[in-house]
């Protein structure tokens, strides 16, 4: 002991009188450390980096879970333009079908009434000439039995009659 | 010299039990320590403050450390190779404080470290592994005629353990302290070329901080490879 203090411009370092101060103040302030370190400063660090992990998860799962939504949706709106565009075109066809139901309609009831007219206009004809040709007859017995009379023969009428039919149709044959 | 000289606070003898100004640093150390982690760290905020972050970026440098060095069941022990850091950085740090007491440039001080984590380490072997901690000296891939001379080998080098990491941390910062005050001293030797030690001393502290960090740095890897040793003593 002597000896290091006479040597005053010695290493203090290798003063062993101070060792026992040091040591003990050096395990006074690692216990304390530890403690501090180890019960409140490392599990408040622990708890915010976990804290921060979970958040960055659980934002990445909701981006997740939104992305689905938007193709969900996408989905949806393509689906829906698909179904308008059916619709639509089932409309189209109803009217289209709507429309050639009413003129098939139309067309029938005009031919209809182009038969009709036609017929009736047929049976006027054939009255005109069924009576054109008695009249023709008629004209020509009274003729004949004129022209019998100027010839000084009595007219007989039966006679008169079968001979002109027989000539009627023969011109008519 | 008598930057490293053990001085009671209020006069006196030093005894075991006076405050002195390694009591002084040594609080320091653990208030640096405490501010950094627990005010700096007090928003717990998602998205963090400067702070916060260099709180964060210690514990997960740390960690990864334990992790990667010792493996991941040595990550139980985080706490305390966490405490060892902290103390190291930050004994070191403050010590470049002009008319700083640097604890860690005691070699008391970094022995009774050194020698905690040696006999707490080799106690860990012991009580994990049993007798095949054992193994740790015994190298099984060498010839078998070797391996007594390698076991020999491996138990010195072991038991040399305490004394590297021991005196590595005193050494570099007492060094470090003592070129400082001498190229100080140069400088009111020189007169009128004062400016050329002062820039030497300049350019020595940005280093001095560097080998502050670096040196906590090495204690703590240093620390975590035992303990690895200790956990899976088998080569």
């Amino acid at each position: 002991m002597e000896e290091i203090e006479a040597s005053g411009t010695g290493m203090p370092q290798l003063d062993i009188t101070t060792f026992s101060n040091q040591i003990f103040w050096l395990v006074v302030t690692l216990v304390v450390l530890f403690y501090i370190m180890s019960r409140v400063a490392l599990p408040r660090v622990a708890a915010v980096l976990a804290d921060r992990r979970g958040t960055i998860t659980s934002d990445i799962a909701a981006a997740e879970d939104y992305k689905l939504r938007a193709q969900e949706a996408e989905a949806a709106y393509n689906k829906a333009l698909a179904d308008a565009r059916v619709e639509a075109q089932s409309i189209i066809d109803a009217a289209k079908a709507e429309m050639q139901e009413e003129l098939d309609q139309q067309i029938a009831k005009a031919n209809a009434e182009i038969a009709a007219k036609s017929s009736e206009s047929e049976r006027r004809i054939r009255e005109i000439r069924d009576s054109a040709m008695e009249m023709v007859t008629q004209v020509s017995k009274d003729a004949t039995g004129d022209i019998v009379e100027a010839f000084g023969v009595p007219a007989e009428a039966s006679r008169i009659d079968e001979a002109v039919s027989a000539r009627l149709k023969g011109g008519a044959a | 010299m008598d930057q490293f000289e053990v001085k009671a606070l209020f006069g006196g003898d030093v005894s075991w039990y006076t405050p002195t100004n390694v009591t002084l640093w040594m609080a320091l150390t653990v208030v640096a320590a405490s501010a950094l982690m627990i005010f700096g760290a007090r928003g717990r905020a998602i998205i963090p403050t400067r702070a916060q972050s260099a709180a964060e970026m210690t514990y997960g440098f740390v960690y990864k450390m334990v992790e990667d060095v010792a493996g991941h069941d040595a990550v139980r022990f985080f706490p305390h190779v966490f405490t060892v850091f902290m103390f190291v950085l930050f004994a070191n740090l403050l010590g470049l404080i002009p008319f700083a007491f640097t604890t860690t440039s005691h070699i008391a001080v970094t022995a009774v470290l050194a020698l905690t984590v040696f006999l707490s380490v080799t106690a860990l072997g012991f009580i994990l592994n049993g007798p095949k901690f054992l193994g740790l000296f015994w190298v099984s891939s060498a010839p078998l005629a070797l391996r007594p001379a390698l076991a020999v080998i491996e138990l010195i080098s072991y038991f040399a353990r305490p004394v590297s990491h021991s005196i590595r941390l005193a050494g570099a910062m007492m060094a470090g302290h003592a070129v400082a005050k001498v190229f100080a001293g140069f400088a009111s030797a020189l007169g009128a070329a004062f400016f050329v030690p002062v820039l030497a001393v300049t350019a020595l502290y940005a280093l001095e901080l560097l080998v502050a960090v670096i040196q906590a740095y090495v204690f703590t890897i240093l620390t975590c490879v035992y303990l690895r040793d200790a956990l899976h003593p088998s080569h």
